[in-house]
């Protein structure tokens, strides 16, 4: 149990920390990799929460997708890193105003509630009706078939996000030529066969 | 033992720390898609405690159409960025204004 807690102390302190270089660092690749290391972490609290096969998801869908997709987008682009920072002193304070505000609001409210949570009433896919699968087996037990709609409706919403960001970056350039093939096997007239003695060569 | 409103707040501090984010950053459109992500993952974190606490499931599968959802979002976010860029040359926030909003 305490090397529970440990690794929950552990594995938050890092994320918090990383999280806050996330907003604060001025080159935004050390930013992609600040998240990269927040979802690391969070990939490892999902694992003290017994969520194996979310965690993989996230380190996969997250590390292995999204964060390397902000990477190429930060090293295409190239846009300037160092652009004047004395213009960014303007927002520090309605940041921090609305930051503490809303910290603030949370914490009160979350240490004035105690969570009875045997009272709530939940929608009936209880763990325990798991015991003996591993996490993954039970999650694919209730996708597939309680959740079956809202499955396909993600597929729908991948399918469109695919198609919308193909066709937002695709673009006809100018002045590039291709290989027509058909084209090039109907050219007539413009080729002579020679009959090349030996030894003497060919004027061109 | 840890406690689920330990896990509360850790999440709520992750979404101040990405709503903090967008506001702080006036410069780079990418770093606010990032805190997005930051907030989305603080979600996440709430909709795994709870479904652990609450002896549920609900809570995984809806956090893995979350996930679905955000990459979506990353991805178009992303795409939106780099024509903006191709077209303006540019991404900084404050010279977004072609709406004078």
């Amino acid at each position: 149990m305490t090397a529970q807690l440990l690794a929950f102390y552990l594995f938050s302190g890092v994320i918090l920390i990383s999280s806050l270089m996330v907003i604060s660092t001025k080159n935004p690749v050390h930013s992609v990799l600040f998240l990269i290391l927040s979802f690391l972490n969070a990939a490892g609290l999902f694992v003290i929460l017994h969520a194996e096969f979310l965690a993989m998801i996230l380190i996969i869908v997250y590390v292995g997708a999204v964060a390397v997709l902000f990477l190429f987008v930060v090293m295409m682009l190239d846009f300037k890193t160092s652009i004047n920072k004395d213009n960014i002193l303007q927002y520090i304070p309605i940041g921090i105003l609305i930051g503490v505000v809303f910290i603030a609001e949370l914490i009160i409210v979350l240490i004035n509630t105690k969570f009875d949570l045997s009272n709530i009433q939940v929608l009936p896919n209880p763990l325990s009706d798991f015991t003996g699968k591993t996490n993954t087996e039970a999650i694919g037990s209730v996708l597939y078939t309680d959740y079956i709609l809202y499955f396909q409706l993600s597929g729908v919403i991948l399918l469109v996000a695919m198609i919308g960001s193909i066709v937002l970056t695709l673009r006809e350039r100018e002045g590039v030529k291709r290989q027509v093939v058909s084209e090039q096997l109907q050219r007539q007239g413009k080729i002579n066969l020679v009959d090349v003695k030996s030894g003497k060569g060919v004027d061109i | 033992m840890i406690e689920l409103n330990q896990f509360l707040i850790l999440s709520a501090l992750l979404f101040a720390i990405g709503v903090i984010g967008i506001f702080l950053n006036r410069k780079n459109v990418i770093i606010i898609l990032m805190s997005i992500e930051i907030i989305l993952l603080s979600v996440n974190l709430n909709l795994i405690a709870f479904s652990y606490f609450l002896n549920d499931l609900t809570g995984q599968i809806f956090s893995l159409f979350v996930l679905t959802v955000a990459a979506a979002e990353a991805a178009i976010g992303l795409a939106i960025l780099v024509i903006y860029n191709r077209n303006a040359g540019s991404i900084e926030i404050e010279k977004i204004n072609a709406l004078k909003g």
